[in-house]
């Protein structure tokens, strides 16, 4: 019985071509917009956690400059008030992990014939630390290179590729102008960062090295900024604290001055751009569903025209013996056959657009089962809820009146 | 089965008493059947009469279980229609009653098999003895080599024969006719007449409504209708000529 009138459900379907193909269109735009949305906003999202996990947990940023209730206040030309000592004293600290003092600016590489413009960090070993940041190759330099300002480096993924191309960096010698550096290891790659950045361009120095021979500094042993990381995820608002007290007594700030340095908690910036990419996913989803829903209205347009174009044939069918559910399964199966071959349609399209987006844009884009089978469980749902209606109002008729409508 | 046997058969297939029937109007109730009583038994084939307007299709609809009279008694084969509900009246369409219309009522996109074999779907039959038995019945009236066909493809008699066959698929004991030649030439009329005569023979009450005093000869009792009430019933008079002076 349900194979016949599947069989009918696909003759009527047959019987208006053109409608039943613009009716579905509407499912198939439904299901496509959502299926490439949520690749779009997952994607998105895993880039987010990709760039969270990179950047290392628990990490705070304490940059030099003043700050007021206005915001920071740190004009390039202000001296950096944070001192290496600053960073030794806030290792001490209760609940913090390790800390390490950043100089950084961008350098021209040189390698043979090889020229790139690269990110240079000055920092000390425990940064490699505080970032998670391991080595491929080579090993990271030491507090004696630290003391004695070596020129020594290492070198991330983007820039070793711009400069060595296959050759293996470590052991090698770049030049910063005139000067040689001698490349200790390779960093792993991290990808890119929250505001896009791309973290495996990159130069490691040691401090001293950046301080003395690469950028200067006005006075020996400022720093613009402390990278810190607590040892948990708990102790972040203590750590946050004790930080500025200790800083504001270090500093000799009295009560009621602003602070010379501004504390920034990094992984609460990060949860908040991972909640930011969540709702933008929901947002996206939601604004697709919307497409969804419209097609669902389509489809019971269409369905209230049909049910009233064959008024006549649902008299007949009754009067030989239909039943109410008969026709009301009739109807609903119509329904959900248009919004199912939709919905398949869709996902196709979807899924090749999303495809085809990551090409293009290099977005990335992530298809999952799940989002897929939502999409699919929706769309037959929408058929559904929006077939029922009408297959209900047709099989609802007065077999007499039904007969009698011409 | 023969006439006469049919005859001494006395259970009723149809059995009708006081029925009444007022259509709702903007100006009130309209009544259409007043009182209208009447028992049909089986192997009968009863031509219903009368002037237009007169309750004809009324009547024929309340007894294909299409519409509720207002009022009034109506057992169909030993079961009181009143209190069948909305199923169990459908569940009597397809097996119980086959309904032939005026204008025939195929449905055009289905292949005349199709359309024969439709009220099996509605009672699960499976599709090969579905599709058999459609075969067997546009065989019986000599339309088999259309099985294939779509209903504009063949005249208004074989039109009507596929209805026919359609209506006899599911083996009821019943057909009703609302003016089944009313829409065909008198050739083709007749052919169709013979048709039920055929099938009245083989034990098939038959009530049909006609306006015609030719076609109504073939029946073997004739009940006219005038103004909602029955005015005439009597069996009909072989020994006149069609077409010559008619009773009541
Ligand atoms: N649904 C309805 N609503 C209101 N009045 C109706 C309705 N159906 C029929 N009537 C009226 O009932 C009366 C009887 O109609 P019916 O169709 O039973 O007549 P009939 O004897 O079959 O006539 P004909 O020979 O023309 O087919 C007519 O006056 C008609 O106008
Ligand atoms: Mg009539």
């Amino acid at each position: 019985m349900l194979t016949a009138m599947l069989g009918e459900a696909w003759r009527a379907m047959g019987a208006n071509r053109l409608r039943t193909f613009l009716t579905m269109l509407g499912m198939v735009i439904g299901v496509g917009a959502v299926v490439l949305m949520l690749a779009i906003g997952q994607g998105a999202q895993y880039a987010v956690a990709q760039s969270i996990n990179s950047m290392g947990s628990n990490l705070f940023i304490v940059l030099s400059g003043f700050t007021n209730a206005g915001g920071v206040r740190s004009g390039s030309g202000n001296a950096p008030t944070l001192t290496v000592t600053d960073a030794e004293a806030i290792t001490e600290l209760d609940g913090v992990e390790t800390a390490a003092p950043v100089h950084q600016g961008s350098a021209q590489l040189v390698y043979g014939s090889s020229n790139w413009n690269s990110y240079v960090i000055g920092t000390t070993p425990a940064y490699l630390d505080v970032r998670s940041w391991a080595l491929v190759d080579g090993s990271p330099f030491t507090d004696s290179d630290l003391r004695a300002s070596t020129r020594v480096a290492l070198i991330g993924k983007t820039a070793a590729q711009n400069l060595f191309g296959a050759e293996n960096p470590t052991g090698k010698t770049l030049r910063i102008g005139q000067a040689p550096f001698l490349i200790l290891g390779v960093l792993a790659p991290k990808g890119q960062s929250l505001d896009g950045r791309d973290q495996d361009d990159v130069l490691i120095v040691p401090l001293t090295t950046a301080q003395r021979k690469l950028f200067g500094t006005p006075f020996q042993g400022s720093v613009r900024a402390i990278m810190v990381k607590a040892a948990a995820p708990e102790v972040m608002p203590a750590v946050e604290n004790s930080m500025n007290a200790l800083l504001r007594q270090r500093h000799r700030i009295r009560p009621g001055q602003d602070d010379d340095f501004n504390v920034r908690n990094l992984t609460a910036v990060a949860d908040s751009a991972a909640e930011t990419t969540r709702i933008m996913s929901l947002l996206l989803g939601a604004i697709a569903s919307v497409s969804l829903l419209v097609g669902g209205i389509g489809i019971m347009n269409i369905m209230l025209v049909s049910v009233t174009e064959r008024t006549r044939e649902i008299g007949i069918r009754m009067a030989i013996g239909a039943r109410e559910k008969d026709i009301l399964t009739q109807f609903l199966l119509e329904a959900i056959v248009i919004s199912i071959a939709g919905c398949l349609i869709g996902l196709l399209l979807g899924i090749g657009g999303a495809v085809l987006t990551n090409l293009l844009t290099g977005t990335a884009v992530i298809i999952s089962g799940s989002s897929v089978i939502v999409a699919f469980s929706v769309a037959a749902g929408v058929g559904i809820f929006f077939g029922y209606y009408p297959a209900r109002k047709a099989a609802r008729l007065d077999p007499i009146e039904a007969l009698r409508y011409q | 089965m023969s006439a006469a046997t049919a005859s001494a058969d006395a259970a009723a297939v149809i059995e009708v008493a006081g029925l009444d029937k007022a259509y709702d109007t903007p100006m009130g109730p309209f009544p259409v059947l007043k009182g209208v009583s009447l028992a049909i038994h089986a192997g009968e084939f009863v031509a219903i009469m009368g002037p237009s307007g007169s309750g004809k299709s009324t009547f024929m609809n309340i007894l294909g279980c299409l519409d509720r009279p207002s009022g009034g008694d109506y057992i169909l084969d030993g079961k009181h229609v009143s209190a069948l509900d909305k199923d169990q009246t459908a569940l009597l369409r397809n097996r119980t009653i086959g309904f032939v219309f005026q204008g025939f009522n195929l449905l055009p996109r289905m292949s005349l098999e199709d359309n024969v074999a439709l009220p099996l779907v509605y009672c699960g039959v499976d599709k090969e003895e579905r599709r058999q038995r459609a075969r067997e019945l546009l065989a019986k009236v000599g339309l088999g080599q259309y099985a294939k066909s779509l209903p504009n493809r063949i005249s208004g008699g074989q039109q009507q024969r596929v209805a026919i066959a359609r209506a006899l698929v599911n083996r009821p004991r019943l057909i009703l006719a609302d003016e089944p030649t009313g829409n065909l030439d008198s050739h083709t009329s007749e052919e169709i007449m013979a048709l039920f005569e055929e099938l009245n023979r083989e034990g098939i009450t038959i009530v049909l409504v006609t306006h015609e005093p030719d076609i109504a000869q073939h029946a073997k009792r004739q009940v006219r209708f005038l103004d909602g009430r029955i005015v005439h019933d009597a069996p009909t008079h072989h020994d006149l000529p069609a077409g010559e002076v008619q009773p009541c």
